[in-house]
């Protein structure tokens, strides 16, 4: 509520990181075990982080706990050197796709509009500099013609760019992207990673959370393998080794079925 | 010709019909406006509850002797608030909490009632009494359209911005949850003074109805709302014309004209698809 249409006063504190988690541990219930059990992991502004991790390791958790979505119970997450729920207008969200209801009676611009009403708050109607941003959010992900398009016309690839668009739109510090890879063709995968790039490079932070290895030593700087904590935290190539590979996809690794490997 | 414009004008020579007439076009309204997100958000079982709960606070005021608009809206709120303390935590589905928590009100309110009250009125609350509106029923339906109305359109991108992505909300500091309860309280309103028009069995009909209608003829939400409202309107002025001539009961025939309207949509939906 207290940030909803009113700019973050907060500071930047001078060398602070863009995200810091420090023993963050999380269960759902009581009754139930943690999810996470103490997470330490600290990013820099300007980085591209990928958050790797077998189905159930914590990684939408771990974000949800950074968006206030869930409440923090134990340990500290500080985004920009302040409490992550102090903090919320930085931070940016793309959502699992199953996470939306893309069955709404929406057109592509209405979505888009929504990054900036962060910026609006109650009962203020978009103004010109909103519509400004909005257009160019949606020519950066090519989706300009398809503005009046219901988004659940769209296709998988188009949707994903609506919602970065938007992403775009909000013009955050800090972006998590939650699974944006599925469904996702080629070209629109190139286009988010392209304008991830681009805007780290301006000083932007993104964590993205994936289940695609692949793309990982070709576009990220840095990856980081969760499972309810942090397993292992570098360069992509040294975090995927054969068992964090075997882990991330839920088999165990067994050296015998693999005779190439020393 | 003549004879037909006897027959356009006729009823409303009655100033009670023109009443009923301008009490059910706006309570039309208020409602279908709502039934586009009642309809998208899924809510239409806890539409029908909240519609249904209001009962013990009617009957409670009537013996009272309060205004029974007051009554029917503290049910309303105590509903809303018995089902979400059954369904928090997830100890309970949240349909389970709606169906225990609703019927159980609303047999209170038939249990009360019967004591105190005349076949007839428990009848008029059942089923509505669109010609028993008086001038302080119409000013009352006025205002509450009135504030219905634009609080749909000021929170209006806090509305779909909640129905989209809850996430996205939270994450600008936006709480789905108030949203939420403020579609409820907008429910409640509006199911209260449909009351008085179609009765409290049949709210659920102009809460859902015009929107599903719409739904199936457009993925537009601004032209869904605006066909919603005008189908709500056209399935009232048609309902009372037919009720006046036929003498049957207004509410009734208003939500069936309603119902033939959304066979219609669906009708020419499927006409559609299979000729694209």
């Amino acid at each position: 509520m207290k940030f909803y249409g009113g700019r973050c006063d907060l500071p930047v504190k001078p060398g602070s990181a863009a995200l810091e988690c420090s023993d963050v541990h999380h269960r759902y219930s009581a009754t139930e075990e943690e999810v996470l059990t103490g997470v330490n992991l600290t990013v820099q502004p300007g980085e591209r982080v990928a958050l790797v991790g077998p189905n159930g390791a914590g990684k939408s958790t771990l974000l949800k706990l950074v968006l206030g979505m869930e409440k923090l119970k134990s340990g500290r997450i500080g985004v920009y050197g302040h409490p992550a729920a102090d903090c919320l207008h930085r931070v940016a969200v793309v959502p699992q796709r199953g996470a939306v209801d893309w069955n709404s009676p929406l057109n592509v611009r209405q979505v888009v509009m929504m990054g900036r009403y962060v910026h609006l708050g109650w009962f203020k109607r978009p103004g010109s500099a909103d519509n400004e941003a909005v257009d160019e959010a949606m020519e950066i992900m090519g989706i300009s013609r398809l503005a009046r398009r219901q988004i659940g016309a769209l296709s998988g690839g188009q949707q994903q760019r609506t919602m970065l668009a938007r992403t775009l739109a909000h013009d955050a510090d800090l972006l998590l992207l939650d699974e944006p890879l599925n469904h996702v063709d080629l070209s629109t995968q190139e286009l988010i990673f392209h304008t991830l790039e681009r805007l780290t490079a301006k000083g932007k932070t993104a964590i993205v959370s994936t289940h695609d290895l692949g793309v990982l030593t070709v576009h990220f700087t840095r990856a980081v393998f969760l499972d309810k904590q942090v397993i292992a935290d570098g360069p992509p190539a040294e975090v995927l080794t054969p068992q964090t590979i075997a882990r991330a996809y839920g088999f165990e690794f067994h050296k015998d079925y693999h005779p190439w490997m020393p | 010709m003549d004879a037909l414009i006897e027959f356009i004008i006729e009823p409303f020579t009655h100033t009670f019909m023109v009443r009923g007439l301008i009490g059910g076009l706006l309570t039309a309204v208020a409602c279908a406006s709502l039934s586009a997100f009642v309809v998208w958000r899924g809510m239409s079982f806890m539409g029908d509850a909240l519609a249904h709960a209001v009962l013990p606070g009617i009957a409670i005021a009537y013996a009272a002797g309060f205004s029974l608009f007051l009554g029917a809206l503290g049910a309303a709120a105590a509903a809303a608030a018995a089902m979400g303390l059954f369904a928090w935590q997830n100890r309970l589905k949240e349909d389970a909490a709606i169906g225990v928590v609703f019927v159980g009100f609303f047999a209170l309110g038939l249990v009360i009632l019967s004591r105190i009250a005349a076949y007839s009125d428990l009848g008029h609350i059942l089923f509505g009494n669109i010609l028993g509106i008086s001038t302080g029923d119409l000013i009352l339906i006025a205002a509450v359209t009135l504030a219905i109305v634009a609080t749909l359109s000021l929170c209006f991108k806090e509305l779909i911005t909640a129905s989209f992505d809850p996430a996205h909300a939270m994450s600008i500091g936006l709480s789905p949850e108030l949203v939420r309860g403020l579609l409820l309280a907008l429910i409640a309103l509006a199911a209260v003074t449909a009351i008085q028009t179609v009765g409290a069995v049949l709210v659920l009909a102009l809460l859902v109805t015009p929107g599903a209608a719409a739904a199936q003829i457009t993925r537009r939400l601004s032209v869904s709302l605006l066909l919603a409202a005008g189908m709500a309107s056209i399935a009232t002025l048609l309902g009372l014309y037919i009720s006046y001539y036929t003498d049957t009961p207004s509410g009734g025939v208003i939500v069936l004209v309603l119902t033939g309207m959304f066979c219609l949509c669906a009708g020419i939906a499927a006409v559609c698809r299979t000729s694209l």
